[in-house]
């Protein structure tokens, strides 16, 4: 159920772009609204949640250190792993969102019998960088249907991605590696028996969704193609407000758009905010210099405590018969 | 990420990426490309039209293109039979240019447009700047013509 | 103490678990040896704890309180505003399963709930339910599920299987604590008086008494007194410690294990030794005689208040700055939290070492020092002389507590130290050590008797590891900075890997450690013969015999001596 459902979702998504706009031709509603609507309800619900997670306090350092502390100069500090200043924790951050480093740490533990090994395990790693890079590259290379004129930088991103010069259209290298990683993802869900185990049916919906993503947009490049130029007119007019009828583009670019308002509908309030969420993860980022620097906790408040008054109160008897010495302040004040 | 308006500025960030398109194209009005079929050739044509359906060359004049040249370099075969029943001769540079002779303002416009790229030109023939409606019958002297 | 069954029984578990039925669906079985006693009304009671009474988990009624599910979704919104990092893990977490494999538990007992993703989903399924539109829509669909008695047995029982130790923290991308997850869960029960007996006893006796083991100030005086009577008789020195002693430089603070049971005593023996041979301005306190924290592993504000006791005392007797012993969790409350409890420290002055004069800029704030940092400072300034071979009948391996590895980063220093008093070091396998370290499998509070079996499973593969070492390069001792692991580790390595011995660095340092040029010492910190004693009385005893021989030798050219023939 937690696999069919989520399938079932997205296939419903496809027909119900397709035949609203193959039959019932409402491309005002796919072309037009349905576009605005999810991307204010992308931007408000980006908002709202990241709104919520910052107003919850931190109340304590907690980085994770992975490394190697600061404490004499004799001893090489492990300066991305176990950061003690901003820019330590700016380079740990960027090893983190862009190169993944602590999936690049994981390992995978066997036994047999009475006897544990560990080998190394990139798997989950890779695939996990052949989406999201791959995922990246192929936002940017959008953005060619919303700039007029289209700056240089995308112009040869674009040709970089379609070096290869396979085909015609030229075959992009994001297009086969997003296809790959997530059926990578989504593979691995179903044959590790732990992740399958784990896995609910949020987990499946946006790797069906992503997947059906990508595979209209592929084949509105290799099989039912639309006219790009048409499609940038459209897109142009939708961001400059100045909305172009859409109804002579082809089906499968409104079965495409509208996954993706799906997705950007969908983003906000799932498990996806692990993109923005990962900069607020205080395991992360925050500076291993709690000793150094004192960190404030906003809603620090005092608590009851026994206190050695009490204490001296409750053994001083006893201190005394062992020679301890009683502290004569604190008696009399107590006293 | 523990003061307020580091992360007041962490949203903003995030949406002025997500704001760039309407950024940049504020005020614009017209994103057509506005490509032009005002040549000499077509000008003359009796019935204007092109080999196959408007539609489908806007869509598919790429995959057009690439049956012919493997069916002109591999199979020798020049003769293309459009859906009406017409013959023409598989020749980017005699059939397609013959009529679309005003490559910068036809071609080039929607490519440069939609920045999709394009290798025709590193073989084919190309507009000559001074004289535009003279087709240069092979491009290797003007290979990557500077263009205005 | 419950009876752990056989190796063999142990270690038939899979890591491949049967994973036919939903994990929402797995009812969970309360298994003898794998839990602990349910806390005792009366440490409840004196720390003003809520919901004192009498009752076990292994009942079918816990004796809740009519509007206990109220209580613990006030409580989780609570602590969803308070707790950046509650509210984040519970949204972010993609269930990747990088984390799944990295459980000491998960390694130890096959159980898919203590992949450390799975233990979270328990309490995220209820975040979910009461907490997220979705999940009150959608229901189990989306993963959400109501709270129920099953649900907050099944909390009870799977957050006193997580030693908070961190490591799966290294491993998740977005840097996901299961600690974290679990000192709410633990919080959220805490509402309800469900603690264990383990945990709430000694926070009870120190709150009352200074320390978890309860000792009152004359016990801990003759307990002392008495170490130093064994340690006299190993090196000839008389030691006077100090106690409660205004205008002391530094204030001393251990774990209480450390003067209260072998083979922790002998590592105090070694602080103290070596505070003698320096002639270090210090004092102990038997009103802040604990730097342990067990009050950690209830809520965050007990934590809090059993803190207070160290800078109070500071305070009071006028120090310059805190020193802090071998521990583990202890050294994460001081590093991570001290100071913002109970801070800022701004009477105390940053800590200087009156040996070296390093100052101590990284303790700028807290004002408190790792004593592993002020031993490797004096050797780094050649101000300890020491006979290495001293400990070679030791064949040495390092064990880096959780909290010292993930919470702070003391990784160098003292493994800087073993190599400069042993001859014999060996690492145990990479995946193991360090930032990777794994868990003792009795920390957070679990270091009871009763949830023995849950320990020697928990502990597997730590002692997996230093069986390979054993094996590998004879090694007889896993040295470690840690109370707990000193405490507990003893019946681990007995159970899995007889014949290694538990110690603290600073018996080994104390061993090492040449006071003078006269210190000729025979024995141990155990009172165990030094290699050099042995080695002499061997060589006393062959020459004696081979004079034996000898002069029988020459007796026997005379005439046969009566008795030869036995």
């Amino acid at each position: 159920m937690k696999v069919v459902g989520p399938l079932i979702v997205v296939l419903a998504l496809v027909g119900i772009a397709w035949c609203c706009t193959e039959y019932l031709h409402w491309y005002a509603l796919f072309g037009l609204v349905i576009p605005y609507v999810a991307f204010a309800l992308f931007i408000i619900g980006l908002i709202v949640r990241i709104v919520r997670w910052a107003r919850s306090a931190v109340p304590f350092r907690i980085p994770t250190t992975c490394g190697q502390q600061k404490s004499f100069s004799w001893i090489k500090q492990a300066k991305l792993d176990n950061p003690s200043s901003k820019a330590g924790v700016f380079g740990r951050m960027v090893l983190e969102v862009l190169t993944f480093r602590s999936l690049f740490r994981n390992n995978k533990v066997e036994k047999r019998d009475s006897k544990l090994g560990y080998t190394s395990a990139k798997w989950l790693f890779i695939g996990a960088l052949l989406f999201h890079w791959s995922m990246l590259i192929i936002i940017l290379r959008h953005m060619r249907l919303v700039l007029d004129p289209v700056p240089q930088f995308f112009q040869i991103l674009e040709q970089a991605d379609g070096f290869l010069q396979i085909g015609l259209p030229l075959l992009y290298i994001s297009d086969v590696l997003i296809v790959v990683g997530l059926g990578f993802l989504l593979a691995r869900r179903f044959a590790i028996k732990k992740v399958r185990y784990i896995s609910l049916s949020v987990d499946f919906f946006p790797l069906f969704l992503l997947l059906g993503i990508a595979i209209s947009g592929i084949i509105m490049r290799y099989g039912f193609r639309v006219d790009v130029a048409g499609v940038k007119e459209v897109m142009l007019g939708l961001v400059t407000f100045h909305p172009v009828p859409a109804d002579q583009l082809s089906t499968i670019l409104f079965v495409h758009l509208f996954l993706v308002c799906t997705l950007m509908v969908y983003f906000p309030w799932s498990k996806l905010m692990h993109a923005p969420g990962v900069f607020f993860s205080p395991t992360r980022n925050l500076a291993n210099n709690s000793r150094a620097v004192r960190h404030v906790n906003p809603w620090n408040y005092p608590v009851k405590v026994h206190t050695y008054a009490e204490y001296q109160e409750e053994y001083g008897e006893k201190m005394k018969s062992v020679g301890l010495p009683l502290d004569p302040e604190v008696v009399s004040t107590n006293g | 990420m523990t003061k307020k308006w580091t992360i007041g500025i962490f949203v903003v960030i995030l949406i002025g990426i997500f704001a760039i398109p309407f950024l940049v194209n504020a005020g614009r009005v017209d994103g057509d490309p506005d490509v032009s079929l005002d040549t000499p050739q077509i000008n003359a044509l009796e019935v204007k039209e092109c080999i196959e359906p408007t539609d489908y060359m806007r869509e598919s004049h790429m995959v057009l293109l690439d049956e012919w040249r493997n069916s002109v370099v591999r199979d020798g075969n020049y003769e293309y039979r459009s859906q009406s029943g017409q013959i023409y001769e598989m020749s980017l540079d005699e059939t397609c240019l013959g009529c679309h002779s005003n490559q910068a303002d036809f071609c080039d416009k929607c490519h440069e447009y939609s920045s999709v790229d394009l290798y025709c030109w590193q073989c084919h023939g190309t507009i000559d700047e001074e004289n535009p409606n003279a087709v240069i019958e092979n491009g290797d002297d003007v290979l990557f013509t500077e263009k205005a | 103490m419950a009876k752990v069954p056989p190796e063999k029984e142990l270690v038939s578990y899979s890591l491949k678990p049967d994973t036919t039925a939903e994990w929402m669906d797995t009812p969970t079985e309360f298994r003898e040896g794998m839990f602990c006693h349910a806390a005792k009304p009366k440490d409840l009671e004196t720390v003003d704890f809520p919901f004192p009474h009498k009752w076990s988990p292994s009942d079918e009624d816990w004796g809740l309180p009519e509007n206990w599910k109220e209580i613990i979704l006030d409580g989780m919104k609570d602590r969803l505003d308070k707790y950046r990092s509650f509210r984040l893990f519970m949204d972010v977490c993609v269930r990747c399963g990088a984390c799944a494999d990295k459980c000491h538990f998960f390694m130890g007992t096959g159980d898919p709930k203590n992949m450390p993703v799975l233990r979270a989903e328990l309490l995220r399924s209820i975040y979910r339910r009461y907490f997220t539109t979705s999940g009150k829509l959608f229901g189990k669909l989306v993963g959400a599920r109501d709270l129920t008695e099953d649900v907050l047995k099944e909390w009870w029982y799977y957050f006193f299987q997580c030693t908070e130790c961190r490591r799966c923290s290294a491993f998740c991308p977005y840097g996901i604590d299961q600690a974290e997850i679990t000192i709410m869960g633990r919080e959220l029960i805490n509402l309800l008086g469900l603690n264990t007996e383990w945990i709430s006893g000694p926070v009870a006796n120190c709150y009352m008494k200074g320390n978890h083991v309860g000792l009152e100030p004359q016990t801990i005086v003759s307990n002392i007194e008495f170490l130093m009577e064994d340690l006299e008789d190993i090196t000839g020195k008389h030691i006077e410690p100090s106690f409660n002693r205004k205008g002391a430089e530094i204030l001393f603070v251990v774990p209480s294990g450390d003067y209260y049971a072998d083979p922790g005593i002998y590592t105090f023996m070694g602080y103290l030794l070596l505070f003698d041979h320096l002639g270090l301005d210090y004092t102990l306190s038997t009103y802040a005689s604990e730097g342990g924290n067990f009050g950690f592993f209830t809520t965050n504000e007990m934590a809090k208040r059993l803190n207070s006791k160290i800078y109070a005392e500071a305070k009071r007797l006028g120090v310059k700055w805190i020193l802090g012993g071998e521990c583990g969790h202890m050294w994460r409350v001081m590093n991570q939290y001290m100071d913002t409890w109970n801070g800022p420290a701004d009477f105390l002055e940053v800590p200087k070492s009156p040996i070296t004069g390093t100052v101590f800029e990284n303790a700028a704030s807290t004002k408190m020092i790792h004593i592993t940092e002020f031993t490797a400072d004096l050797i780094y300034h050649n101000k300890l002389k020491f006979d290495k071979s001293r400990n070679d009948h030791l064949v040495v391996t390092y064990h880096d507590s959780c909290n010292t590895a993930r919470a702070m980063g003391l990784l160098e220093e003292p493994r800087y130290i073993l190599k400069a008093i042993c001859n014999n070091f060996y690492e145990m396998p990479e995946e193991t050590i360090r930032e990777k370290t794994l868990c003792c499998g009795s920390g957070s509070g679990l270091n009871a008797g009763e949830d023995m079996e849950l320990r020697m499973r928990g502990g597997f593969p730590r002692a997996e590891a230093v069986r390979e070492v054993r094996d590998k390069y004879g090694v007889n001792t896993l040295t470690n900075i840690c109370a707990i692991d000193r405490a507990s580790f003893p019946a681990l390595m007995d159970y899995w890997v007889p014949g290694v011995r538990v110690a603290g660095v600073h018996e080994l340092v104390a061993n090492a450690l040449i006071l003078d040029e006269n210190d000729d010492r025979q024995l141990d910190m155990r009172m165990e013969e030094l290699p050099s004693a042995v080695a002499k009385r061997e060589a006393e005893a062959a020459r004696a015999a081979e004079e034996a021989a000898k002069a029988a030798e020459a007796q026997s050219d005379g005439e046969p001596k009566e008795g030869d023939a036995e």
